[in-house]
């Protein structure tokens, strides 16, 4: 099999599979039987499985190819032509989409490997794989889509996905709806993707052909005016914006937990929601002549960072934690790309992969073994009942917190100290001010991460955590794999400060260094050198364990201390564990005059009243004036056939 | 007899021998009528084989009818009408079997109707003589008006009069319009009559006649897409409509007027046509906001499809106004996929209503746990319907844009927020009628689709996937055809360079489609 033929199945897999458990499910629901869990669960995981064999021999095929040349393209088929516009379906594989390749196939295989375990007691479970071997599809489609076309694609299916398994217990009316906020909350973020795209094609039709293509808008980016060049790259981030949940359009993440635990791991934290960042890297080429929009991702992306954390930090799901955090997360990474350190962003969409996708499958793990429970205050003590999901546990909420030497320590110090030493021409201040956010989050991030350990982990076990115990190789295979990658991937991205080669870097250098070809407008300035990067990454340790330090003094040594906090600041401690009301603001803005305008102006008086009205009075009127219309009002269609033929015959005669 | 003609009469005789069968025969009937629709989608579908899509008006057929008035009988198929005629042809067979049991009171008068309405759609879509067309025009409001009325809801009768006397008004205007025109082509021609197409096309007209004539035909046609204000038919129309007659209407009927538009009243009239496409393109633009907000609130779900048509619609006419290939290409694209997703979301909501007798989506809710296999169909139509990549609905939507954001941004971002709301009203149906508890028992006892409703139901869902997949060869045969249907309305457009994309593919046609 060729290397471009492997990329082909590399989609398909999934998406047999989808159709495989799809017509399965649908199939058995119809006719009330029930599909044997090994097969959904065989077929499902088949295809991840496959396709991450194929993903490694691609990764393999790009390392042999000459550097800066490294490109696998499959040509598919023609998709939409009309007028001057083409779209093709093509798919392509360079650096940049190999390393997102491996983390959707290999993280998002391990995932539906858990979900076997996870998902063995529930009756959906056919229609569940189905639903998560789509989202896959739409993944790969994302990445592996050559242009913002097929990107657009792969986006809107994934949050198809996203919203079919946020709802997938759906008779609970609150899980379906959010299910519905989160695919509407993202279209309004589409909707600005949507601008972006068409202006990149009205701006290129003008001097030939409108594109789509990546490839073609980076060698044609000079027919791009300044301002063009800004607007498109702000339209684009709106999109990612609402994919990759960043203020204001994170509010659908947090509800997003409504949906199986897995999918959380999966979708809401590995990957789709990373689908944002890898846009903005991708179209990185872009954004180095956008300094303005550089500068909005970098300061939507750092307040981002924070605002979550801060929220993270009063939240007592377990769920909820995780989730504010990867808001947080990827607030780190819109921080990367918007310094236009686009190779430190992508490094920490990968190693947020493993920790967080460790972070939520250890959760569901003890959610399972806890029937249900999720609120922290009612755990405790689950390390002594649970070993291996506990100490994987560990290994991960270290490697957030950012400790050296494990992977988040790297990821997220590379991208703060891009934020130091960064520039940017249109906010000069935006670098070190998000470098400002990015590290404060970092102190926040250490200490809601152990707040939330050590209150379920250790102490005494509280309600149900007494009788927890371990759960099965299903679940816990996958956690030991995800901790070594928290624990050990960072090694890739070593810089070459502390001796390092940062081997990460250098393999996507060459999708990112023809962006560093023009202004220099945005982008990392070498300043400081040596000694300040070094003292960085020394302030950020102490952070890290200053964060972990609070916490153990909180809630492992002086317990009674958080509760009359918050008893001495009841409004400080409601706002931001209501979430600062954001959702209810907007709703009462936004969502509440919206609906109640259109039922009580534009239907009830605009449509019934007014056009309608005037409809019914004419009608009214010609009733008692007209005999004519009156014979039509009886239905007597001879009547109307015959006045239509008299009428026409006088007009026949009256004009010719 | 040319194939076109076979196509136009082939209902019409079956419909009269409908009418020498036994009333009683219902079985018979009914078979006969479905064989009828059956043989007529056989028998479009040679139309393809044959079709180069140049642009010209193919298997053309052309005599004289009432000579002393230059009335002729033409008819000819172009890369416009050819896909309209086949999703008649094709949604001809599954709506009638969708109406198997649910009409069983005077079925010899349903079919009989239902078969001479295909005659009248076919005949509007072929016909390239301005009289034939008024006829066909007219012959088609007959039987709908019929359909509503008889085996309507309760206010059938307000719904089918209504309905009527809306197209009525448009359509009477036009018809003098046309006889204006005709008699004006005469003075220009030395005093030859003739309704023929051609013949009326290119003319100087000054352009206050223009506005006029114009305005005569955009108010007919505006009035069948329908356009805001002239929408508030449809709603009490599709409510009281039986779910066939809703479906044909939906499907097939609200493309008449954007066709008329494309077909006629853009390239006769072209400044009037250019001088009033800023008021049509808001008009354009209010439809799709407005109806999709209204949509929104709405309590019946079939009140809310109807809405929704409206906004969809709202994105063909936009696309037509936006003078460019690419949106005028779109807005065909839209009606197309409309006619497959409208059609399919009025059968599915028959579907319900057959087995509760309500359509209020407050009386469901927890659907998708009882009828499982329904839900899944639904929710694929609803995705095509809201545009999904991937989906036929994205097409036509994208291409509308595309062609809108050339004309003007601010068109295209005020469009495109259809886009959100489309999402949101669907989304929001779909959650009340299909998520949730299982509230009532009559709910928890609804039986999930029958093999006859699951064999209606699936072309149309294969129809909406497998366009928005492969669009290509229905774009393809369109693309001269709307070229040159805007060069008569005064836009050229320098299309793309054959060979431009280096695979040798050619912009027309690939040589494999034909």
């Amino acid at each position: 099999m060729t290397v471009e033929t492997s990329l082909l199945w590399i989609v398909l897999l999934p998406l047999l599979g989808a159709a495989v458990n799809g017509i399965t499910a649908a199939a058995a629901a119809r006719w009330g039987k029930k599909v044997p869990h090994g097969f959904s669960g065989a077929v499902a995981v088949a295809g991840p499985t496959l396709a991450f064999l194929l993903a490694v021999g691609v990764f393999r095929a790009l390392q042999g190819m000459e550097e800066g040349h490294a490109l696998v393209v499959n040509e598919l088929f023609r998709w939409i032509d009309a007028g001057r516009f083409r779209a093709d379906v093509t798919l392509l594989a360079d650096p940049l989409s190999a390393v997102m390749l491996l983390v959707v196939t290999g993280i998002g295989g391990l995932i539906h490997y858990y979900s076997i375990g996870y998902m063995s007691h529930d009756e959906g479970h056919t229609r569940y794989f189905a639903y998560l071997n789509l989202f896959l599809f739409f993944m790969l489609m994302l990445i592996l889509g050559d242009s913002l076309l097929t990107l657009f694609v792969g986006w809107e299916g994934v949050g198809l996905c996203s919203y079919l398994l946020i709802g997938f217990w759906f008779e609970d009316t609150e899980k379906a709806q959010a299910g519905m906020k989160a695919f509407v909350v993202n279209r309004i973020g589409d909707f600005g993707l949507l601008l972006g795209m068409l202006l990149i094609i009205t701006t290129l039709s003008a001097g030939g052909e409108g594109t789509l293509v990546v490839r073609e808008i980076a060698h044609r980016l000079g027919e791009f005016p300044p301002g063009v060049l800004e607007a498109v790259g702000l339209l684009l981030f709106a999109g990612a914006v609402g994919k990759s949940a960043q203020i204001p359009l994170y509010i659908w993440l947090p509800d997003a937990m409504a949906g199986p635990t897995p999918v959380s791991a999966l979708i809401h934290a590995a990957t789709m929601v990373t689908a944002g960042v890898y846009m903005i890297a991708r179209m990185g080429f872009l954004y180095d002549h956008a300094p303005l929009a550089s500068g909005v991702v970098l300061v939507v992306g750092a307040a981002t960072a924070l605002f979550a954390a801060i929220i993270g930090i009063a939240q007592n799901d377990i769920k909820k934690v995780l989730a504010y955090s990867t808001v947080s997360q990827l607030g780190y990474m819109m921080i990367g790309v918007g310094v236009g350190a686009y190779a430190a962003g992508i490094f920490h969409v990968f190693t947020h992969a493993f920790f967080k996708a460790c972070l939520f499958l250890g959760a569901g793990s003890v959610i399972h073994a806890m029937h249900h429970e999720q609120d922290i205050r009612k755990m405790g003590g689950l390390l002594k009942k649970m070993p291996l999901t506990g100490w994987t546990f560990l290994v991960a909420t270290l490697a957030i917190a950012g400790f050296p030497p494990l992977s988040g320590f790297f990821s997220k110090d590379e991208i703060l100290w891009k934020a130091f030493s960064g520039e940017n021409a249109a906010l000069p201040w935006a670098p070190r001010f998000a470098w400002l956010l990015g590290t404060i989050a970092a102190l926040l991030t250490a200490f809601y991460m152990f707040r939330l350990f050590f209150t379920a982990f250790l102490g005494k076990p509280r309600g149900k955590a007494v009788e927890a115990h371990e759960s099965s190789p299903f679940f816990t295979v996958p956690l030991v794999i995800l901790a070594l990658g928290a624990a050990l991937t960072g090694f890739l991205g070593v810089p070459s400060v502390v001796g390092g080669s940062n081997r990460f870097e250098h393999w996507l250098a060459p999708v990112f260094e023809t962006s560093h070809g023009g202004g220099e407008a945005i982008g990392a300035a070498h300043a400081g050198g040596h000694g300040v990067e070094i003292g960085l990454m020394a302030g950020a340790v102490v952070i890290a364990l200053l964060g972990t330090l609070l916490a153990y003094f909180l809630y492992v040594k002086r317990k009674e201390v958080p509760g009359r906090i918050a008893e001495r600041h009841p409004a400080l401690y409601t706002l931001v564990r209501d979430k600062f009301y954001v959702y209810e603001a907007v709703f009462a803005a936004v969502i509440y005059p919206v609906v109640s305008l259109s039922r009580r102006l534009l239907w009830r008086i605009v449509d019934v009243r007014i056009v309608d009205g005037i409809v019914n009075l004419a009608g009214h009127l010609s009733r008692g004036v007209s005999y004519t219309l009156r014979f039509v009002q009886t239905g007597q269609v001879q009547t109307y056939a015959f006045i239509l033929f008299t009428a026409l015959g006088i007009f026949l005669w009256k004009v010719l | 007899m040319g194939l076109l003609s076979q196509l136009i009469f082939l209902p019409l005789a079956g419909a009269l021998i409908v009418l020498a069968m036994p009333g009683k025969a219902h079985k018979a009937i009914r078979v006969f009528s479905f064989a009828v629709t059956l043989l007529l989608f056989a028998l479009s579908l040679r139309l393809l084989p044959g079709f180069v899509g140049d642009g010209s008006f193919e298997f053309a057929e052309k005599a004289i009818w009432i000579g002393a008035f230059g009335i002729g009988y033409h008819l000819g198929v172009d890369g416009i009408s050819l896909f309209l005629v086949l999703l008649t042809t094709f949604l001809a067979p599954i709506v009638y079997l969708s109406a198997w049991n649910s009409i069983d009171a005077r079925v010899k008068e349903f079919s009989f109707f239902y078969l001479l309405l295909q005659t009248g759609m076919l005949g509007a879509f072929l016909a390239l003589d301005l009289f034939l067309f008024y006829v066909f025009w007219e012959l088609m409001l007959i039987p709908m008006v019929f359909l509503i009325g008889i085996w309507g809801g309760p206010r059938k009768v307000y719904a089918a009069v209504k309905f009527m006397i809306y197209t009525m008004i448009g359509s009477l205007l036009m018809l003098v319009a046309i006889l204006f025109l005709v008699k004006y082509a005469a003075g220009v021609h030395g005093g030859r009559l003739s309704f023929d197409f051609q013949d009326v096309l290119g003319l100087a007209i000054p352009f206050d006649r223009q506005i006029l004539l114009f305005a005569a035909f955009a108010l007919a046609f505006a009035v069948k897409v329908p356009v805001f204000p002239l929408h508030t038919w449809l709603p009490d129309a599709h409510v009281e409509a039986p779910t066939p007659a809703s479906a044909i209407l939906a499907g097939v009927l609200l493309k008449m007027g954007t066709y008329g538009f494309l077909r006629f009243a853009m390239p006769l009239f072209p400044d009037a046509v250019h001088y009033a496409a800023p008021l049509i393109a808001v008009l354009a633009i209010v439809s799709i906001v407005y109806a999709a907000l209204v949509a929104m609130v709405q309590d019946d779900i079939k009140k809310l499809v109807a809405y929704s048509s409206i906004s969809h619609l709202g994105f063909a006419m936009l696309g037509l106004f936006t003078f460019t290939v690419v949106g005028a290409q779109g807005g065909m694209f839209t009606m197309i996929s409309h006619g497959l997703t409208a059609a399919a979301l009025f059968l599915l909501v028959g579907v319900i209503y057959e087995r509760r007798h309500t359509r209020k989506i407050a009386d469901y809710g927890g659907i998708a746990r009882t009828m499982p296999l329904y839900s899944t169909m639904f929710l694929i139509v609803t995705l095509g319907a809201i545009g999904l990549p991937g989906m036929s609905g994205f097409v036509g939507e994208f291409l509308v844009l595309v062609g809108a954001f050339r004309t003007s941004p601010l068109y295209a971002a005020a469009a495109a927020t259809g886009v959100i709301f489309g999402a949101v009203y669907m989304l929001w149906m779909v959650r009340r009628v299909f998520f949730g508890p299982v509230t009532s028992e009559a709910n928890r006892k609804m039986s999930d689709l029958s093999l006859r409703e699951f064999v209606v139901l699936l072309p149309l869902v294969a129809g909406i996937v497998l366009l928005g997949v492969h669009p290509a060869p229905l774009l393809d045969r369109m693309e001269k055809s709307v070229a040159r249907q805007l060069e008569r309305a005064g836009v050229t457009e320098v299309m793309s360079p054959v060979g431009y994309d280096g695979d040798g593919t050619q912009h027309a046609p690939a040589p494999e489609e034909q």
